[in-house]
């Protein structure tokens, strides 16, 4: 930081941007077409014409972002900020998780055997459901959604395991490589890393198709599938979202940008892609597994 | 803390003054502007929701129905909560973080200014698509602001309105709160060390960790309620094996972590506020500090005591209970330094002074309530009562919104270079202080004697206090336009504020000119 007033750094505040603005009329067209199509109207003008301009914006203010990073306006200091500010990012989506492993913790610990009567108070097992046995996976009392098969561990959810893991793997080489000057490595070692984050994306799309084809696990399947496919799903969507952050990079890679020393969105994408791949150990052991 | 500013004129080309015309206000990446848009959207909610507020009131001015249908007294108990939370306090908070945080620490701007603009304009977009729910089919949502199901399900087209218009709020709250973080961990001045930092920052620093760690839960809790209603999950249906108790556990888990967003960033208003026209250093600095971050850690684990009747175990019931008694701990420490700083202090009572002490006195009723609300057995009585109502209305109006008015008295001389109208201010605080005690302190009895909260009616025995706190909340409601009009007065001109404004000031904001240069501090000062 700062040692004299005349050599100080200067912190390179931006001028003035529209982008941000136009961030959230995208979004909010987005958010009303879909709260149309919910209360049953058409929104699907809205909702495209949405996700469209909130796509262009955010194309246009990273491609400020990224210019000003290669034209050399970003220190030490501004580095500082956009680390912290991943950091924490990271930190709000791991208690975004939180929120749906603990409703699934809740209901495999709590209040599915409150229903088949464990505690000494359950009138809900006494007095409405006294048949019901609570062993999990369950779709609850009332049987809602119609019988239906978990889904085991040991098949995709394992080779999908393997993949994420792998990946971490290759975008660390891919870091190494970018470390010690290695081009060619660093995009292999990020082509490789996006081509497997895809790839995981189309075995979970198969595992889903599977699972509402032939076992009648869908969203409708109560209690199991309410949190199977809400961990799953958004999870899944993040992957989706970490693998198009690491083809930017990829592209940027391939485009000639980040130093040895300078390359902060490359990080920021590995960092990401490292929670991604956390949030799945956690789902493969208390999802599919336990 | 001594503070060498150096102000350098500013030749730099980065530096570059507002733009032009309105588009100024849009595209802006300029703390203070920003400061200042969050501030004045803040104002206009306050007087939405304050509109809401007299609605109820109006319709409880006497037993039976006169005004208003039941669903619309819902609806307005509801959108007032709302409004007055997610629309007016934080933003308030947040509209003050950004104008003096970089001032505080001797910071050029926020640390992210870009994504500065982007969290203030989400939330006109979201309080449009939140009020307009009022003129959907079905009308707003009416099921209680903490959307409880079974019953928030049956809200009508307003439902998605109201779980996206959550989730907008929840990104703006997210991203403004990184910011602060993110400005405090990396743009402090030289030599200014974390125990060196004002408390206003020390306390910002805390409330944005508290919102990024629970904002994205809400967000959680209000997707399963989405996806319960239009995808047939089953979070909180019992037969599909959920339960409806479990979004109350997700909610509060958010929920009370919340009541501290909105009340700690007051603690630090205060803590600025009160050695300045005490003339003497904040007593107990670093207890301050570590109080602060005890009631954030406590915070976490006692939202149950917002269901004590809900239906849990007794050990839950114990924990909850106590882990919540725990927190008068940390907020005596506060209470006592604060009385501690003003004891044979050279007091001088200014405008900003009234409401800070204000604050401290009633600050405190609304403390003791709640101490009273942590004992289950005792709250098996109070809950959902007239009892909590006065309770959260104690810390929420002569606390939080006390504090946020201190502020502006404090500040606006800084932020606009005039001084407001001593004389009107204290006006506007003798009348808000007697109004808002009218308004609040009768509704202790009527909850006491069992008058249920969220209701358009009531029994005859309760019609001499309801009265009275309509009195109140309208004298309230109405002294308020005089604080508009203060703000608005020395907005527009008045006498020249100095650079230190308060004989009693210390601390980086006053070495600036007032108002400060558009761009403040692009050299950092050295702190000693």
């Amino acid at each position: 930081m700062a040692s004299s007033s005349n050599d100080a750094p200067h912190y390179y505040v931006p001028h003035q941007t529209i982008w941000p603005f136009m961030m959230s009329v995208g979004l909010t067209g987005l958010v009303l077409g879909f709260i149309h199509y919910l209360n049953g109207d058409s929104g699907t003008f809205l909702m495209l014409a949405g996700a469209g301009l909130l796509i262009y914006t955010l194309f246009r203010w990273f491609g400020e972002v990224i210019s000003e990073s290669e034209g050399r306006q970003y220190g030490k200091w501004e580095d500082g900020s956009f680390r912290l500010g991943m950091s924490w990012f990271i930190f709000s989506e791991v208690m975004f998780f939180a929120a749906f492993f603990g409703a699934l913790f809740y209901a495999r610990t709590l209040s599915v055997p409150w229903l088949g009567g464990a505690g000494e108070e359950a009138e809900t097992h006494n007095l409405l459901w006294n048949t019901y046995q609570a062993i999990w996976p369950t779709n609850g009392p009332a049987d809602v959604g119609g019988e239906f098969e978990a889904m085991p561990a040991w098949g995709l959810p394992a080779i999908n395991t393997l993949l994420l893991l792998s990946s971490g793997a290759t975008v660390t080489w891919a870091h190494h490589a970018l470390k010690a000057n290695n081009r060619q490595h660093l995009i292999y070692g990020l082509a490789a890393t996006v081509g497997l984050g895809f790839l995981f994306v189309i075995l979970q799309a198969v595992e889903y198709s599977h699972a509402y084809h032939e076992m009648n696990l869908t969203l409708h399947s109560g209690i199991y599938g309410s949190t199977f496919y809400m961990l799953t799903g958004f999870h899944g969507m993040h992957v989706t979202l970490g693998a198009i952050i690491l083809t930017v990079v990829l592209f940027r890679a391939i485009k000639g940008h980040f130093t040895p020393q300078n390359h902060f969105a490359f990080e920021a994408a590995a960092w990401y892609w490292h929670f991604v791949d956390v949030v799945w150990l956690g789902l493969f052991i208390f999802v599919y597994w336990l | 803390m001594n503070a060498q500013a150096v102000q350098h004129a500013d030749h730099d080309h980065h530096d570059h003054g507002p733009a032009k015309g309105w588009m100024r206000w849009l595209t802006t990446t300029n703390h203070k502007d920003i400061g200042t848009l969050y501030l004045w959207f803040s104002l206009l909610m306050f007087f939405v929701g304050g509109t809401m507020a007299l609605v109820i009131r109006a319709e409880l001015f006497q037993p039976g129905l006169q005004l208003v249908q039941p669903e619309f007294f819902n609806q307005m108990t509801t959108m007032h909560a709302l409004v007055m939370i997610f629309l007016a306090v934080m933003p308030a908070f947040v509209g003050l973080a950004n104008w003096m945080i970089p001032l505080m620490i001797g910071a050029p701007d926020m640390a992210l200014p870009r994504m500065n603009n982007w969290s203030f304009w989400i939330l006109p977009f979201a309080s449009t698509m939140l009020i307009s729910t009022l003129f959907v089919d079905g009308g707003a949502p009416a099921g209680g602001w903490t959307m409880y199901p079974p019953l928030v399900l049956q809200t009508g087209a307003a439902f998605p309105m109201l779980i996206f218009s959550v989730h907008l709020l929840g990104i703006s709250s997210i991203m403004g709160s990184i910011n602060i973080i993110a400005t405090i961990m990396n743009l402090r001045a030289p030599g200014m060390t974390y125990m060196k930092m004002p408390l206003f920052v020390w306390t910002w620093f805390i409330t944005a960790y508290l919102l990024i760690a629970t904002m994205p839960v809400l967000a959680g809790a209000v997707t399963m309620l989405l996806t319960d209603k239009y995808f047939g999950t089953s979070f909180f249906n019992a037969a599909g094996g959920g339960d409806p108790v479990m979004f109350q556990h997700i909610f509060w888990f958010f929920g009370h972590p919340e009541v501290y967003i909105l009340i700690l960033p007051a603690f630090g208003i205060v803590s600025q506020i009160i050695p300045t026209f005490a003339r003497k250093p904040l007593f107990g600095y670093s207890s301050m500090v570590y109080a602060t971050a005890s009631i954030a850690f406590l915070s976490f684990i006692v939202w149950a005591h917002h269901m004590f009747t809900v239906g849990m175990p007794v050990a839950a019931e114990v924990f909850f209970m106590m882990a919540t008694m725990l927190i008068a701990v940390p907020t005596g420490v506060k209470v006592f330094n604060w009385v501690s700083t003003m004891w044979k202090g050279a007091m001088t009572f200014e405008t900003p002074m009234l409401f800070a002490i204000g604050f401290v006195v009633m600050f405190s009723i609304g403390g003791f309530s709640g101490l009273m609300l942590a004992i289950a057995p005792a709250d098996f009585q109070y809950h959902d009562t007239y009892f909590v109502v006065a309770h959260f209305h104690y810390v929420l109006v002569p606390g939080a919104v006390f504090a946020i008015m201190a502020s502006v008295y404090y500040w606006l001389p800084k932020w606009c270079g005039h001084m407001y109208d001593e004389k009107l201010g204290q006006i506007h605080f003798w009348l808000s202080a007697i109004f808002v005690n009218v308004l609040f302190f009768p509704q202790h009895f009527i909850g006491l004697a069992g008058m249920p909260r969220r209701i358009p009616d009531y029994a005859v025995q309760f019609a001499d206090f309801n009265m009275i706190s309509s009195i109140g909340a309208f004298g309230f409601g109405f002294s308020q336009l005089m604080f508009a009009y203060i703000v608005i007065k020395a907005v527009r001109g008045g006498k020249q504020a100095t650079d230190q404004v308060w004989e009693g000031a210390q601390g980086l904001e006053w070495t600036l000119s007032s108002p400060p240069p558009y761009h403040s501090f692009s050299v950092q000062p050295h702190i000693k």
